[in-house]
């Protein structure tokens, strides 16, 4: 597709001199709902004869239940491993067979699939995504499950065990939520729940979310408009309703005192995480926060970088980000030590550049800088219509958030209409230095 | 928009995959040819979907090219680009850069360096001069350096850490040894880094940044003679000095016996295993049989040693195999990281799906490989970066124009017979290095009960030399 760009130009001539790019982000798309409840998004590019076929399940490891944590994300893999009418191994085949790609994610929130094919694959690309969506159990076994659970535990291991430091998000989360809120285990799951998943939790688990009703496919790319909506009807028309979903019930969230803990990992550098519960993913202070995050560590003349990396060098790296989700978000700041240098030193300097951000706002150059490079990652987003974040897997996100698929120009506006005051504002409310968390890896003390 | 609520159609017939028409063609954009003043070639791709440009200088010269002892100058003069430049000091260009929403990265491989720019279109004349400053006239600042430096010292002791990571430097030693180019990574070793001067990377930079030895690829919202004037005014005045003479990096000595290595990471949950030798370089005749040959061996998700070590035994989150093709000879290199407790069991599958890639391939399997490959084709050509990093290639390794045009009518030629000439040149198991990273205590045992190949213990320093 085309991207719409139109120049407002009285607003150009009233802005500083960067902030020139003013211009109206749009995506536009078909919706419609299938009888069954599936919801489609279509939305036409013909700059390259590819297509891209996007599914999200509204169920993520945040519906997961005691004793079972990591099994939205299993559940995933079995996905790939066949269905009624797809033989195992085959769902791979046919599609690589046919210059395909395909893969899929599980987040607390969310269950998603991509399948990127050349144009003229669109139908196989449907037939398969269907198959599993309707038939997925007629063809498993407890030996499917047996066989993904040993990848994943594998998953485990390499992303998580034997890479350095790569326990603390989950040791982090820990002490942010509530061990009752289902941000409270990761996503990948603890290793003990993983060997108790059975085929029994896989069958009452996709009867429950894995329902059209509880999708949505966004499918955007070299595609007709009236043969696609067509071919999806065909293909997925005849898939039963599930029954309904209803939504998380999440308890409340907060942290009334500092929390400290300090944990050790085969590694040579001591690292300091700081945690804070903060706004949900688009509540007001979510924004503002991604801005502060920039203004904190957003290149070589963020305070953090500049004073932690740059000046004194007592750190190797540092990153504040904040990462927001459908039921709540955290903020977090992220340092590594030098050799010889502690923790203690560190974190001073982040407490008193905090500090300096609660009692001043950062300055307009700081905050339009952060802006400016947000507003270019929306046009970067806009190139590619396939993968995970592509413009299918974008129109889809948008709609399950609840603002319509094309919430691109809103989004943007969420950040352009922010002053340095809202930024101060989020930063003082959100990341307060009396209640958060402070997680602290050491070296193993050497054997 | 309405909703519109539509009832189910008869139900398909799900019996068969319904059946695919004709591949579509891919008409790949025209590069323009055009050249500045000083005869710095620019070529343009233009592209018009999104309000964005992609700008990239090649220069012919990357880590193959660091003088000997001084590995690391390539890539530390690379890093450095951007640490002052012009009227500008290190703050100075970063602030200037990102204010424009713009993404200025200055890298290098083994084979060349590059300075890219991805700006949106309304602020590339403003970013176009600071590309140029850095570029071209980089101040190399003693203060930057040594901090650059003890960042990149700080990194390679980090890396000790990491079992991928070493694995990986082990097996590049191991293969290739200490004093060829690509037995050290690139940004070198401690002792190299420790040596390098503000001197070094001027004279690199003098040596090899020229527009003789340069070419400017420009992708995006661009008209041809526009973004060729506007580049002009930048670029046309740097002049050529002594021509840059290339380091030709020699082609290593092949293993000729094979060797287990086991490198000691106490409490690893899992063994990091890298499995190859010297490969071949990108300039070779069995280009195409060997992408072919690869992807049925480790270069796609149903490729053969995935479906063993993943799919079939579940083993490994994955395993994959790969030809780094460089100007000289890069590795052949497969790899998984694998549970501790199935560290033998792996490695035997590893040698089981060596040996068997070597014997005829099954009609349906090379089909299979050969469509993912030519058919998948197009989804390389999407993003203003995608086609400036393929337009890099063609001027790199000096490809015929034609290259993508005929990519892919030359992987569907790859026969059988061919793909098993080139694996019995080009996979020969018994010679092959084997590293695995991993706990001895629990792996050396079951290692040397499969007498597959003589075995040697390392500890990580060892192994990475100093």
């Amino acid at each position: 597709m085309r991207l719409r760009v139109t120049l407002l130009l009285i607003l150009l001539a009233s802005l500083p001199i960067a902030a020139q790019v003013p211009a109206r982000l749009e995506v536009p798309y078909r919706l419609f709902t299938l009888a069954n409840g599936l919801t489609v998004i279509l939305h036409q590019d013909k700059s390259v004869p590819v297509v891209a076929v996007n599914v999200w399940y509204h169920v993520g490891s945040a519906s997961e239940r005691a004793g079972r944590t990591g099994f939205a994300h299993l559940f995933e893999h079995l996905m790939f491993e066949g269905s009624k009418n797809v033989k195992e191994g085959e769902f791979d085949t046919l599609l690589e067979a046919a210059g395909a790609n395909n893969n899929g994610s599980t987040n607390n929130d969310r269950t998603n699939y991509v399948i990127d094919v050349p144009a003229n694959a669109l139908e196989l690309a449907l037939f398969l995504e269907s198959d599993r969506m309707g038939y997925l159990l007629d063809t498993m076994s407890p030996e499917r499950v047996n066989g993904q659970r040993d990848v994943v535990k594998n998953e485990r291991r390499q992303s998580y065990e034997n890479r350095p430091y790569g326990m603390a998000s989950i040791e982090l989360d820990k002490m942010l939520w509530p061990e009752n809120h289902p941000y409270n285990w990761p996503t990948i799951g603890y290793m003990e729940d993983l060997t108790a998943a059975s085929h029994d939790d896989v069958a009452a688990f996709f009867k429950k979310y894995y329902a059209p009703n509880n999708a949505s496919l966004s499918i955007a790319g070299d595609i007709d408009f009236d043969r696609t909506r067509a071919l999806v009807e065909k293909w997925f028309g005849d898939i039963p309703r599930g029954g309904p979903v209803e939504p998380i019930a999440a308890p409340p969230a907060y942290l009334n005192a500092v929390k400290r803990k300090t944990m050790t990992d085969r590694v040579r550098l001591p690292r300091l995480y700081l945690g804070w519960l903060t706004p949900r993913l688009y509540a007001p202070g979510d924004a503002a926060l991604d801005v502060a995050s920039s203004v904190l560590s957003g290149g070589k003349n963020s305070r953090l970088y500049k004073r932690l990396v740059y000046d004194t060098q007592m750190a190797q790296d540092v990153s504040a980000y904040q990462q927001s989700g459908a039921l709540g978000g955290s903020f977090l700041i992220v340092a590594t030590a030098r050799p010889g240098k502690s923790i203690a030193e560190i974190q001073k300097v982040i407490d008193e550049e905090l500090e300096r951000l609660r009692r001043e706002p950062p300055t307009a150059r700081e905050v339009e800088r952060a802006i400016n490079q947000t507003e270019a990652t929306f046009y970067r987003r806009m190139e590619r219509v396939g993968g995970f974040g592509g413009k299918a897997d974008q129109l889809n996100g948008y709609y399950v958030a609840g603002g319509g698929p094309d919430y691109f120009a809103e989004d943007l506006a969420r950040y352009t209409s922010l002053s340095p005051s809202d930024v101060q504002a989020a930063v003082t409310g959100w990341l307060p230095a009396d209640r958060r968390v402070e997680l602290v890896v050491e070296p193993e003390p050497e054997k | 928009m309405a909703l519109v609520p539509l009832l189910a159609q008869q139900s398909p017939d799900r019996t068969r995959p319904p059946l695919l028409g004709p591949p579509p063609p891919l008409s790949l954009p025209p590069i323009q040819k055009r050249a500045l003043s000083n005869g710095l070639p620019v070529w343009v791709i233009e592209m018009h979907e999104v309000p964005i440009a992609q700008i990239n200088l090649v220069v012919q010269a990357g880590s193959g090219d660091d003088p000997a002892g001084k590995f690391g100058t390539a890539s530390l003069t690379a890093a450095m680009l951007d640490e002052g430049a012009g009227s500008r000091s290190a703050l100075e260009l970063a602030d200037a850069v990102e204010f424009l929403g713009a993404d200025l990265a200055t890298t290098s491989t083994f084979d060349s360096s590059a300075v890219r720019l991805n700006v949106p279109i309304a602020r590339l004349n403003d970013a176009l001069p600071i590309m140029a400053d850095v570029a071209l006239r980089p101040t190399f600042p003693e203060d930057e350096l040594n901090r650059v430096r003890q960042e990149r010292l700080t990194s390679l002791l980090q890396a000790k850490d990491d079992p991928p990571s070493i694995a990986a430097m082990a097996f590049s030693r191991i293969v290739f040894g200490p004093t060829h180019r690509y037995g050290t990574g690139a940004v070198g070793t401690e002792s190299t880094l420790k040596t390098l001067s503000t001197q070094d990377l001027e004279a690199f930079h003098s040596t090899f940044f020229q527009p003789t030895n340069a070419a400017l690829v420009v992708v995006g919202d661009v008209k041809a003679d526009a973004v060729v004037a506007a580049l002009e005014k930048q670029f046309g005045g740097w002049k050529a000095t002594a021509p840059a003479r290339r380091v030709e990096v020699p082609t290593a000595r092949q293993l000729t016996t094979g060797q287990i290595y086991i490198v000691d990471k106490p409490g690893a949950e899992q063994s990091q295993i890298r499995i190859g030798w010297v490969g071949v370089p990108r300039n070779n005749p069995d280009y195409f049989p060997l992408q072919v040959l690869n992807t049925v061996l480790g270069g796609s998700f149903t490729s053969r040693l995935n479906q063993n070590l993943r799919e079939e035994h579940g083993y490994a989150y994955g395993a994959s195999s790969a030809f780094d093709m460089r100007l000289s000879a890069g590795p052949f290199v497969a790899a998984a990281g694998v549970q501790t407790d199935k560290t033998s069991e792996s490695v035997r599958e590893f040698f089981n799906e060596l040996n068997g890639i070597t014997k005829p391939i099954p009609a349906d399997e090379l089909t299979k490989a050969r469509n993912y490959i030519a058919l998948g084709f197009p989804s390389d050509f999407e993003t203003t970066r995608d086609l400036a990093g393929n337009a890099e290639q063609l001027i790199v390794y000096r490809l015929p124009d034609a290259f993508f045009e005929r990519y892919v009518a030359n992987i569907q030629a790859v026969t059988a017979d061919t793909v098993q000439k080139v694996a019995a040149k080009h996979i020969q198991p018994t010679n092959f290095a084997v590293v695995v990273v991993g706990d001895r205590t629990r792996i050396e045992a079951g290692i040397r009960a499969l007498s597959l190949l003589p075995v040697r213990v390392m500890t990580v320093d060892e192994a990475l030399g100093p």
